[in-house]
């Protein structure tokens, strides 16, 4: 071990391994979801590359029930850095006005996530999708690959990963097989906040507090981007201080009570808080090791 | 966490300042499950207050509870459905928490002996291993197999923590008679500097807290063990090791090499050496994006430039002059088997190295180690979770260092092109002396990624001359013959022969078609050992 401090340590892991991606594969792609993981992984990548542009495509999965500020963010990003960005949108089942009201949250994931991304890994002939993913976030990652293969059909088999030893990884695959590439396995929530404040990197505005019109209902706060959120009687929108923990589709991600509007607050307010992050994203919480049945099925 | 929530006051630009110099202790846990480790790690997340309120909620509500408290606290780290129903770990888990003075990474592996491979995984990146050991039971052979593992891993230090000392009334004399004799195992096993401490998991002393039952225990708890032990292992002072992992070229005017510098450092103006070309240079300058460094030292991911251009690649390494790696194609190692198919010399493997990736082949066996025991004995295989010595030969040379040395430059995969599983794990210990007597098969295979033998492809000179172009392309020894040649297979040729005989396979009319179906064919009766050339990140 050397005397890095923990964030080189893992900042020089990272570069290690979105460098083995760009060696080893010829159609490599980085899942881009906009969120503060994203933020930090794309910084990762201009910093392995460096002075060199990042050698593959950003791809992001539009559900089109993102929020709107996370569009605008991505588009300046987008455009401010140079990026080679593509953005995919489940055409059939947004025309089919598939929302997670109608449908059920589980079934709405499959189509416009899981469904959608599998599509736009196959039409753009990707060997390598580089994910954010992190394995404190959840329980059935903390066992998943950096170097994760998924089968024919996009699938992940927990009970048949390689063994991945030291930092050599394997990325032979057979034909129509792909996989999932995950730089920042190693990096906990704490230290993605930690990483943007010290290396000043951009994010999404709605991770900071300010007051903004929610629906309350019970301790949830839920935003009312999209006109299809049911109202139930008694309830009302009400300005409330808040912000986002963790970003997703605005239907199905809730809002925190929070004051905290700077970087610092952020980090203090997560060391005081101890309930994870995924607590307000509904979908992790629809059955019994939810996650795991939607990692099986090619969800990130 | 739990420290920082005892501070009287919690000023977060203080906090921030201090975690800037934090460091990250990586440490692997072996144990069976009867050893209570789930449970441990549990305790140490849960003590040390690093589980989050919804998890525990979560547990709580679990059908499922193993232990005789009101939660389970092994559940917190049992991850897959099919783990959970069986009630036991089969995979490797990695963990994360804090305290105010040190990171950690728990890499939580299982500890039956048909999990060996699973163990080795988990060793590989640790800084330092926990082994548990019942103090009912005391020593027992899977304890003996834990410290072989971990000591053939490489890990710097161990901690040995003697579990359910509830279960034997706290006391000290079950404690000191399991030290002394799990003292000489280690010694045995040429590991000094372990160090021991009796804990109970299930009630938590010594754990996060000392045990006021057991006063008699002059040392800490394991978790300030874990905060304060000195973690220096030398890597910066080390020879200079960097392998290529890019070359990155912008623009006509710089050309960088990117890599994780594997040991050692190096500084602007200081003389290298790059492998295999045996070239020797200057560093012209360290770059980064975060811009240009004086030193660069050992686990930092950066860019060098060159004062000669040199026709360097992925795959090359950049040394340090003075202690030069070892350049060679046939060497010993230690094997941990991690496929259900077990080793077999015939076959043709793909050595994953550092950054390249060459074909090889085992050839020899020199013994297998019985993990229980410890007794080294003949065999023909390893099956998976098996341990051995084995010789192993390179198509080309590669440029290492013994495994106790440079857990970077000195560790390899092999893996099995037919299924592309990741079969065995490697740990170089010395370059075999240069072979005498008569130049073997295996050797001429070895070097030219292909055994020997004829294609009949009938009377399609068009389709020799695309075959032949073909194969030379990647590598291949190959010659056209209008005849069968048995002079020209000993020597270990591909040999495409077109006269009036009976093709070797059904061939379509088409030849571009006709060539890939040869090839397809040459791989799967496993005649051609594997793509000579990979993917490579030469230039943007």
């Amino acid at each position: 071990m050397s005397s890095l401090s923990h964030l080189q340590r893992l900042e020089a892991e990272s570069i290690h391994i979105l460098r083995e991606v760009a060696g080893e594969f010829q159609r490599p792609v980085m899942l881009y979801s906009i969120g503060k993981d994203s933020s930090v992984m794309l910084r990762l990548a201009q910093k392995a590359f460096w002075p060199g542009p990042i050698p593959f495509p950003l791809l992001h999965v539009d559900t089109t029930y993102k929020f709107k500020e996370m569009i605008t963010f991505r588009d300046e990003q987008a455009a401010r850095l140079g990026l080679n960005l593509i953005v995919h949108r489940s055409r059939p089942a947004v025309e089919d006005g598939v929302q997670p009201f109608a449908v059920g949250t589980q079934r709405c994931c499959q189509l416009l996530k899981t469904g959608a991304l599998l599509t736009a890994l196959r039409e753009g002939g990707y060997d390598a999708a580089i994910g954010g993913a992190r394995r404190d976030e959840e329980k059935s990652r903390a066992k998943e690959r950096i170097f994760s293969v998924r089968d024919t059909a996009g699938q992940w088999d927990p009970k048949n990963q390689r063994p991945e030893l030291w930092n050599v990884f394997n990325a032979r695959l057979k034909p129509g097989e792909s996989i999932r590439v995950f730089p920042l396995s190693n990096w906990t929530e704490l230290d993605i906040w930690q990483y943007i404040h010290v290396e000043q990197i951009p994010i999404v505005p709605l991770y900071f507090a300010k007051p903004r019109p929610m629906l309350v209902r019970g301790e949830s706060l839920i935003p009312l981007e999209q006109p299809f959120v049911p109202v139930l009687p008694g309830e009302r929108t009400e300005m409330v201080m808040c912000r986002m923990r963790s970003l997703g589709c605005s239907p199905c991600t809730g809002a925190i009570r929070s004051e905290a509007d700077t970087l610092p607050k952020i980090i203090e307010e997560i060391i005081s808080f101890r309930r994870s992050e995924r607590e307000n994203r509904v979908i992790d919480h629809d059955q019994d090791g939810s996650m795991e049945i939607k990692k099986r099925e090619g969800y990130f | 966490m739990a420290a920082l929530a005892d501070r009287p006051v919690f000023d977060v630009d203080q906090f921030l300042a201090a975690e800037k110099h934090k460091d990250l202790l990586r440490f692997t846990t072996a144990g069976s499950v009867d050893d209570g480790k789930s449970t441990l790690i549990g305790r140490l997340l849960y003590d040390s207050q690093n589980v989050y309120e919804d998890h525990i909620k979560s547990i709580a509500k679990s059908t499922v509870n193993r232990s005789a408290g009101a939660i389970d606290l092994s559940l917190l780290t049992d991850g897959l459905r099919a783990e959970r129903e069986q009630g036991i770990t089969i995979d490797v888990a990695y963990r994360y928490f804090a305290t105010h003075r040190r990171k950690f990474i728990i890499a939580d592996t299982p500890g039956h002996e048909q999990y060996t491979r699973n163990m080795a995984t988990g060793a590989s990146t640790a800084d330092l291993a926990i082994i548990l050991i019942d103090a009912r039971n005391g020593v027992q052979p899977q304890s003996r197999r834990h410290a072989y593992i971990s000591a053939l891993l490489g890990i710097p230090r161990l901690a040995i923590a003697v579990n359910k000392m509830d279960l034997v009334d706290f006391r000290q004399d079950v404690f000191d008679s399991i030290r002394r004799e799990f003292s000489s195992v280690l010694g045995r096993l040429g590991v000094s500097g372990a160090w021991f401490v009796p804990i109970s998991a299930l009630t938590g002393d010594n754990v996060v807290k000392q045990s006021r039952t057991m006063g008699w225990f002059e040392g800490p708890a394991l978790l300030e063990y874990l905060e304060t032990v000195e973690m220096a292992d030398g890597a910066e002072t080390r020879p200079f090791r960097l392998p290529v992992q890019r070359v990155i070229r912008p623009h006509q005017d710089f050309r960088g090499y990117a890599g994780q510098v594997a040991s050692g450092t190096v500084r602007a103006g200081e003389t290298v050496t790059v492998f295999p070309s045996g070239r020797t240079t200057q560093v012209k300058s360290i770059e980064s994006y975060d811009g240009p460094l004086a030193a660069a030292t050992a686990g930092m991911s950066l860019v060098v430039t060159l004062e000669d251009e040199t026709d360097i690649s992925r795959g090359d390494l950049i040394a340090g002059a003075g202690h030069a790696p070892t350049l060679s194609r046939v060497f010993e190692a230690h094997a941990v088997w991690m496929s259900e198919q077990a080793l077999d010399p015939a076959k043709p493997y793909l050595l994953r190295h550092a950054s390249e990736t060459v074909p090889a082949r085992v050839s020899a066996i020199v013994h297998r180690v019985d993990i229980n025991t410890l007794d080294h004995e003949g065999a023909a295989t390893l099956p998976m979770n098996g341990i051995g010595l084995i010789r192993v030969e390179t198509s080309r040379p590669i440029a290492f260092d013994p495994y106790r040395e440079n857990r970077i430059t000195g560790s390899a995969i092999l893996i099995d092109p037919a299924t592309n599983a990741t079969a065995g794990a490697l740990m170089i210990v010395r370059e075999h002396a240069a072979a005498s007597g008569p130049v073997t098969e295996a050797e001429r295979a070895a070097r030219y990624g292909h055994h020997p033998a004829a294609v009949f492809i009938g009377e399609r000179p068009s389709l020799a001359e695309l075959l032949e172009r073909r194969l030379f392309n990647r590598g291949a020894n190959v010659a056209v013959s209008a005849e069968p040649s048995l002079a020209l297979e000993r020597a270990g040729l591909l040999v495409i022969v077109t006269g009036g005989y009976e093709p070797s396979l059904p061939l379509s009319i088409d030849d571009e078609t006709a060539v890939d179906e040869i090839v397809g064919w040459l791989e799967e009766r496993g005649t051609l050992i594997g793509e000579q050339t990979v993917a490579d990140g030469g230039g943007i």
